[in-house]
Formats: structure tokens, sequence, C-alpha cells
């Protein structure tokens, strides 16, 4: 019971920051109907950004704080350069655009920063040891999970209790209607895309906290894990993803934890193989919104 | 021509055009203060097109264009809506996972300058005293009826001087068709101006002061509400008589 509670703290912090990654590819998906596979620099980007902030003598926090805000910013920097001009295009071009997006950042980081990976300076306060009880739980797995809660619970207020939050819902229902409410369309997108970035910023932290260095490709296994998360919960769904995220969350750390030793190298095919059987059953993904409007 | 004989809408020469597709050939039409001006005509004569393009929701291409002396062309639709003219779209199209009162919230967002919002929507919901016993259900739950009362009163929340209806009767049981056109009479007498798209020839006619026949993307017949009741053609293709 003890180590079944354990993996499930595990679980959580895991899922929890897939379930934020996923929820910022969703809140785009379901505005203009963009999967952002740049999404993962977005969180490299975050990184390098505490990284120099540490180097450069700012103290933990303000690192952070800088840390989202060039996340944000990078943001809607991605959406006005990249994006805002194929906007309605078809579902293929808009991946490729953000490939490509994906594919500049990289070899700019590489280039201009380092291939290799980068140490970040993290306070040595954060990488203890929590005990609960039985349970050891480490720094950053805790304040991971209380900020993947305290940010769900964000977003939700935002989404009912502001204009700015029902018009992204709105939006995702039906965006030529939003516009006859007098809601300027380029301000729902860039909204989608500050929130989508703050998600990202929020994970990237949390991910190189968690491993202490920054390289170009840091971002891409976490988004590509956020993206079958996305699928499982049904992309376009908000609540999907972060059902999706935490689902695949568990589904890894249970594997990693009961799969026999000679079986872990091929954990994540197993993971795969339980969400294929996921989508085997549900192909629109466990809580798939019913139709999609475009712009 | 005094600055009060001007029409409130003026279009002249519009055409929309998607790809090689000319839904609207050229139509002139005009809109005067205080009336109900109905545009008819079968399934695919142009009428959606016609109010989508005014509005800047579909692709369109005018001589003039003219709304309360404001150029629309070029304008994207938000902006139109931010000056006064705005539309109730075929199909209702409410916000449907949002409640009541967020589609109403988000219909008068925007236009706090043209109209205290918290009055606007004791009125609402004075007029649609359904709404006010609904407010707190998703929109999606409501009857056709009811959707489309939420889809005019969602409209109404910008306080527009010119209100774009687009088949509100469709697919309605006939009590409460009678009961929209109603509504859109008293909206009238209280002031609105209306462009109204229809299938319903009969009742639109009844409410209208002018209206306007649309036949494969050009106007075929236009003129009050009597002589177009009076008109043979209407007559015989849409009255049966």
């Amino acid at each position: 019971m003890e180590i079944f509670l354990q993996q499930l703290l595990n679980a959580l912090s895991l899922g929890g920051t897939y379930a934020l990654l996923a929820l910022g590819l969703a809140v785009v998906f379901s505005i203009i109907g963009l999967i952002n596979f740049a999404h993962g620099e977005l969180m490299t980007v975050t990184g390098y950004a505490v990284c120099f902030a540490l180097i450069w003598g700012m103290p933990f926090p303000l690192a952070v704080i800088a840390g989202l805000g060039v996340a944000m910013t990078a943001a809607l920097l991605m959406e006005r350069v990249a994006f805002r001009p194929v906007r309605g295009a078809s579902g293929t071009t808009l991946l490729l655009t953000s490939f490509a997006v994906s594919a500049i950042l990289r070899v700019l980081f590489q280039n201009l920063i380092s291939a290799r990976p980068i140490p970040v300076s993290i306070p040595a306060s954060l990488s203890g040891v929590v005990t609960i009880g039985p349970l050891h739980l480490g720094m950053i797995q805790l304040i991971s999970i209380i900020v993947t809660l305290a940010m769900l619970l964000g977003l939700n207020l935002f989404l009912h209790r502001t204009i700015a939050g029902r018009a992204m819902r709105a939006a995702a229902e039906d965006f030529a209607v939003l516009r006859l409410m007098g809601l300027r369309a380029n301000s729902v997108v860039a909204t989608a895309f500050a929130i989508s970035g703050l998600l990202a910023g929020v994970a990237g932290i949390l991910w190189v906290a968690q491993r202490g260095s920054v390289d170009p490709l840091m971002g891409a296994l976490p988004v590509l894990k956020a993206f079958i998360a996305a699928i499982i919960g049904g992309l376009g769904s908000l609540s999907g993803a972060v059902a999706g995220g935490f689902l695949l969350g568990f589904i890894e750390v249970i594997l990693q934890a009961y799969l026999p030793e000679s079986l872990l190298p091929y954990r994540d095919a197993f993971a795969i193989l339980l969400v294929i059987s996921v989508l085997l059953f549900r192909p629109q993904g466990l809580l798939a919104r019913k139709t999609l409007v475009k712009l | 021509m005094t600055p009060s004989d001007e029409p409130l809408l003026t279009i002249e020469g519009l055409t929309v055009s998607y790809g090689p597709v000319e839904a609207v050939d050229g139509i002139d039409l005009t809109v005067k203060r205080g009336e109900i001006v109905t545009l008819l005509g079968a399934n695919g004569a142009g009428k959606s097109s016609t109010l989508n393009a005014l509005v800047g929701l579909a692709p369109r291409k005018a001589n003039r264009l003219v709304f309360a002396g404001i150029d629309l062309l070029g304008l994207p639709p938000e902006t139109i809506v931010r000056r006064g003219m705005t539309l109730v779209p075929e199909g209702r199209r409410v916000f449907a996972s949002l409640t009541v009162e967020e589609n109403l919230i988000l219909g008068g967002a925007k236009h706090a300058k043209r109209g205290n919002p918290a009055a606007v929507k004791a009125d609402m919901l004075a007029r649609f005293p359904i709404l006010a016993e609904r407010l707190h259900q998703k929109a999606g739950l409501l009857s056709g009826g009811e959707q489309q009362m939420l889809a005019i009163g969602r409209a109404l929340m910008s306080s527009p001087d010119l209100l774009l209806l687009d088949e509100p009767s469709l697919g309605l049981a006939p009590q409460v068709v009678d009961a929209i056109f109603d509504l859109i009479r008293d909206l009238r007498d209280q002031g609105l101006t209306i462009l109204l798209v229809e299938q319903n020839v009969a009742q639109s006619l009844e409410i209208a002061d002018r209206g306007y026949v649309l036949a494969n993307g050009r106007i075929e017949l236009q003129g009050s509400a009597a002589e177009l009741r009076a008109s043979p053609e209407i007559q015989n293709a849409y009255l049966g008589a």
C-alpha cells in the first residue's frame, strides 16, 4: 500500500507536467486547429532564460518570473511571426509550419548557445526530500504537484470567470460567431498563445529543476509525450488533455515500478501499447469534443 | 438629399464569390432607419451570403457598401459589429457549452460605449423571461425556440442600430415562429432597423415594410410589402395562390 501511494505521488508529479504541456497544446489547437510542435522549444527557451538569469546573478524567484515572461513573449512572437500568416490554412500547412519553427529554434539554440547541456544551479533548498508519514517525496516533486494543481485551478477560474476566458471557450466552439460579438480574432488567438506559453514555461521550469540542465533538444521528448496525452484525452478538449496527461504519467510510473527488470528498456513501448488500446476503443479520445469549428 | 433621407445601409453592386462560384452577383439594396426590410428567395439564392458579406464573414466586392456613413469595405467583422450592425446567424449558433448568461455577457462584452451593459442585460431578461429562468443552464440544453431567443438576445446586447436576421424561424414550431415574428415587429416598433432573411414569405411580408426577392444571386423583384404580396410572381412561386 505504501509503495503504491509512493508511486501515486510520483505519477501525480510526472503526469502533472505532461498535463500542463498537453493543456498548452490543446488550448491552441481548440481555437485555431494548430498542433504546435514548437511547444517543446518554448520549454527549452524558458530553461535557457532561467539558466542565464541565474548566471547573471538574479535570485531564483526572479529568474523564474523572468523565465515565464520569456516563455509567454516567445509564444506570442511565434504566433505573430510564423502562425498568423498561415491562419486558416489547412491542418497540414499549420503542422509543417510548426515543425519548421521547431527546427529553426533548435538550430539557433545549438549555434548561438551550445549543442551541449548547460548546468542550471537550482537552489539547494529545492533538492531536499520531504517525509510525510511513510512517504518520501522530493521537494521538487512536491512543488511540481502543488504548482500543477494551482495552475489547473487558476486556468479554470480564468476560463469561467473572465471575459477573455469565456471568449476563448466560445472561440473553440465557433470562432466566426465570436467575432460577431465584436471580439477581435487576433486578441483571442494571442491570449491562447500567451496561456500556452505560460503553461510551457511552468512545465519547462519544473522539468529543468528535476534535470538540473538545459540542452537544445530538451523539449522534444516531453512535448511528444504531451501530444500523446492530448490525443488520449481527445485533441482539443482541455479537460481531456489534463486527464490524458495524468493517465500517461500514471501508466509510465506504474510500468517503471512493476515491469520485470529485463523488460524495463521497453517501458515506453508498453506505455504506447496501452495508449493504442485506449484509442482502439475510443478513437476520438477519452473526453473528445463533439465537433471542431474552424476559423 | 438631406442627411435624414440617407439610408442607414446602402449596398451598390455587391458581389460575393467563393472561388469560381458567384453566390451574389451585383445586387443593389437599401435599408432606411426604422424599417423592416425582408430579403426573400429560394434556397441557394444568395440570401445568407449577402448577410455574411455585409458583416465581413464572406468574401465580398462592391461599388459601395455604406452603413451609417461608414464605408464597410475592408473592415473586419469585429469592427463592423462595434459600429452598430450585427448579425444573428442562420442556425442560431449559440455557444452551446457556455451558459445562457455567458452567451449574453459575450454579446455585450465590447459594447460598453454603446449602452450600459447592466441595463441592457436587465432589459433583455425582462424581454425574454425564459432566458432569465435558464440563466445558469448551458445554452446547448435550451430548445430550438429558446436558442433563437438567446441568439437574438445576445445580438441585442451590443445595442445595435441595424440587426441582420438570417432565417430566425427555421426549424421552429408554428407557435414559436409566431412569437419570433411578433418579437421582430416589437423590436422595430422600439426603433431598431431590421434586415430579415426568410423562407417564410407570407409571415415576413406581413411584418415587413419593403422587400427584395433574390434568385440566382440577382434581385428579381422589389417593392413595398403590399406590392410584393400582390405580385403574381410571389403569389405563384411562394404563396401558393
